[in-house]
């Protein structure tokens, strides 16, 4: 067992960090950019596309860089670690990943390459509004055959859906769960968009007999396809989440070191201390069960369990780490124009994005007595 | 980044499994799994069948009977035995004294008690703490002064755990009182049995007798017991305390306590129904297991990225969390045995399970663990200072 990162790992975290360093370089910056549209910034998107990020997880004869689950890791920690407001993870990791592991060939070259060039960003259309957490379609459905099929139904929220250049929705069929791709001009498509708590874009998406082509066979039943990749994705939002929390702990301790009250510096007082010393407890536990649900992916087996052990610890860790951040500042953690908010705020959003800890824990409690012990190798 | 064990690690875990499970004494095993207290026999022969095998005291210099193993291979050695119910050695002879006299002792003091110390011929104590110096282990009073060949001890040691077994004890003791408190201490290894020194028993909240108190009157140590130079006992005390970052979170034995517990709860309920069907019981057990999950997995970390000898920040997390979630299960077994917890003292013609009325003791016993070792307060201390920077 090795969680290192081998030197072009290293490599690829050292350019991404630079990157994004520049372009989120206070937390102002990044405020500017998510009060106007698209909320992310085209520019960064595009510098992000040239340095190979958006076609990382991809194979290289669909337009892609033929990496895997660990570079994944890598870029999805620096979008965290500045909260940097590109749709990393929903773009790439779960729609460009959906295309991935369903479209047929000539879809995943066309859509696949278009996202790595940074032309084309792709949205999940999937959450419904009385679908919770659940991974079938209940309330968009879809008729037709062949590669004529119709959409009806309401899709909300939509991260990304108004801004998005191509819809993936999944939908009810005969015997389970589609995927469907939806063009923006399609003849009955609506979406209004509007802003998240978290500085980020959703939308309102309705279909009224909406022209749709299916993402890969015709007719089939895309459930396991979506599980797994929901999974990768709930991963990879472990990883973004780490390194908000990471960013969330060191801006805590940098202000314990400098805020003074009562004519001292704020570490005088051992409460504090102890509480800061909690938040580190929680990243380093939280950091193994994300990195180890990453390996779990590299090792090729099912990863909806390990996505799920992720998934429980972040939103149990970043609860903890984000009101405590907010806390020990005391109001300037309130406000907007401090960045410790910011970050809570984030990993509030990705926290009830596919499945809180709550959620998760009911899943490993349905298989509960599956087992003895939890053993990490798989 | 790796997941599987490579194939030689995952060998040595299938070797470290067989071993245990074959070559321990099945009543040593039966009495750990049971949660009972293991006599002073049992821990000597358990020990005896580890040294025999030469994984005794794998972390000692090769020389004086160590393995030349990772700190990965030691730390599949140190759960592997804990997940076979097999006892880790006694810790006083393998991780205490056994590497200080290894590394500072005199070739006469090696010869003559590393060998016997690995085998457990002589049960070693520990004599540190005293009434008015616990996590201020520097305030010791304990004298030590020279007189001819032999040094005068006097004073009073504490919370001595499992001293009514010891044969030797090992303590610091003031040897300069004139200097500042760290530079006049000194390591001396003192025979028990020397007239002079009385070891009286403290009963504790679980009703058992695992610690006491060790008095010194006008003891007679020969200087030659003394280990290292005089006045230098404060470094040794420190690599003793700071040498051993493998299994110092008792993953094992927490993973095998919760699986037992789970098994235990399965006929729990009223009528001997499954109380994992009560959504309270089963969401507690999950969320255990995944916090147990995360602190192994931290573990791992540790151990699998320490290979150039420098401590991994994480390692920090270990001691904290790791008595937290101990102490969570003892707990968690007090509850799934509810009403039948009340007959911890009821004899063999007894109805309740044996879990059920060990849970309550071992429950009351565990509380020790956040404070021993170094209080968890003093582990947020050196997270809070050492870590993250915050020094009031």
């Amino acid at each position: 067992m090795d969680f290192q990162l081998d030197s072009e790992q290293e490599a690829l975290r050292d350019a991404v960090r630079g990157l994004l360093a520049k372009a989120y370089d206070t937390s102002e910056t990044r405020r500017a950019v998510t009060k106007q549209e698209p909320g992310w910034g085209d520019k960064t998107w595009q510098q992000l596309a040239e340095m190979g990020v958006l076609g990382l997880p991809f194979a290289e004869e669909d337009g892609g860089m033929g990496a895997g689950p660990a570079e994944v890791a890598i870029v999805a920690e620096e979008i965290g670690r500045v909260i940097a407001p590109e749709p990393f993870v929903e773009a790439v990791v779960l729609a460009g990943g959906l295309v991935a592991a369903a479209g047929t060939p000539e879809q995943r070259g066309e859509i696949l390459g278009a996202l790595a060039e940074g032309t084309l960003v792709p949205a999940f259309a999937h959450t419904e509004p009385a679908s919770r957490y659940e991974l079938a379609a209940t309330g968009v459905t879809a008729s037709g055959s062949g590669d004529a099929w119709t959409l009806n139904g309401v899709k909300e929220p939509v991260l990304g859906g108004a801004r998005a250049d191509l819809l993936i929705v999944s939908a009810v069929i005969d015997g389970g769960t589609g995927l469907f791709l939806v063009k923006p001009d399609a003849d009955g498509l609506t979406r209004t968009g509007y802003p998240t708590f978290d500085g980020g874009r959703a939308a309102h998406v309705g279909f009224a007999n909406t022209p749709a082509t299916p993402l890969g066979e015709p007719g089939a039943d895309q459930s396991d396809v979506i599980a797994a990749t929901v999974a990768r994705a709930q991963i990879a939002y472990g990883h973004e989440s780490l390194g908000a929390m990471e960013t969330a702990l060191r801006t805590t301790t940098e202000y314990l070191k400098t805020r003074k009250q009562f004519g001292v510096p704020l570490m005088t007082f051992q409460a504090l201390t102890f509480r800061a010393a909690d938040m580190y407890v929680s990243l380093e536990l939280a950091r193994s069960t994300v990195t180890w649900a990453t390996l779990v992916l590299l090792d090729g087996g099912d990863a909806t369990e390990a996505a799920s052990r992720a998934k429980l610890q972040v939103s149990k860790a970043g609860r903890h780490i984000g009101q405590e951040a907010i806390q020990l500042h005391g109001g300037i953690g309130m406000t907007a124009e401090y960045s410790v908010g910011h970050y809570t705020s984030r990993l509030t959003a990705i926290d009830h994005a596919l499945g809180d800890g709550r959620h998760h824990l009911n899943r490993l409690v349905s298989t509960l007595g599956d087992h003895t012990v939890v053993d990490p190798l798989p | 980044m790796k997941l599987q064990l490579s194939d030689e690690d995952a060998a040595f875990r299938e070797e470290m499994h067989t071993f245990f499970t074959t070559q321990i004494p099945q009543d040593v095993r039966d009495t750990v799994a049971a949660r009972r207290e293991l006599s002073k026999e049992q821990i000597v022969a358990s020990v005896q069948a580890m040294n025999a095998a030469g994984i005794a005291v794998p972390n000692w210099p090769v020389e004086w009977g160590g393995k030349d193993w990772t700190p990965l291979q030691r730390h599949i050695w140190h759960e592997e035995m804990q997940l076979a119910n097999v006892p880790p050695p006694l810790p006083f002879n393998a991780s205490m004294v056994g590497p200080v006299i290894a590394a500072f002792g005199s070739q006469e003091l090696k010869e003559r008690f590393l060998p016997k110390t690995a085998n457990l011929d002589i049960w070693w104590s520990q004599g540190f703490s005293e009434p008015d110096a616990g996590s201020d282990l520097a305030s010791l009073r304990t004298t030590a002064v020279r007189d001819g060949d032999d040094y005068l001890v006097n004073g009073q040691k504490t919370w001595t755990t499992l001293g009514q077994y010891g044969d030797w004890i090992f303590t610091l003791v003031r040897t300069d009182p004139s200097v500042k408190k760290q530079a006049g201490i000194s390591f001396l290894l003192i025979d028990m049995s020397s007239p002079g020194v009385t070891v009286r028993p403290i009963e504790l909240i679980d009703g058992g007798h695992e610690v006491n108190e060790v008095w010194f009157e006008n003891v007679r140590v020969p200087a030659e017991n003394l280990v290292g130079e005089e006045n230098k006992g404060w470094d040794y005390a420190k690599f003793l305390l700071g040498n051993e970052r493998v299994g110092v979170a008792p993953v094992g034995s927490t993973k095998r306590t919760l699986s037992q517990a789970k098994e235990f709860a399965r006929t729990a309920g009223p009528g001997g129904t499954s109380l994992l069907e009560d959504p309270l019981v089963a969401a507690q057990i999950a969320d255990l297991e995944n916090e147990i999950l995360a602190l192994e997995l931290t573990a791992l970390r540790v151990v699998a990225n320490s290979a150039d000898g420098k401590p991994h920040p994480a390692s920090s997390v270990l001691k904290l969390r790791g008595t937290e979630l101990q102490q969570a299960v003892t707990e968690l077994f007090v509850d799934l045995a509810g009403p039948l917890a009340l007959a911890s003292g009821a004899g063999d013609g007894s109805d309740v399970p044996d879990l059920a009325r060990v849970a309550t003791p071992n429950y009351l016993n565990f509380r020790k663990a956040s404070i021993y070792g170094g209080s968890n307060e003093v582990q947020r201390q050196i997270i809070a200072g050492t870590i993250l920077g915050l020094r009031g």
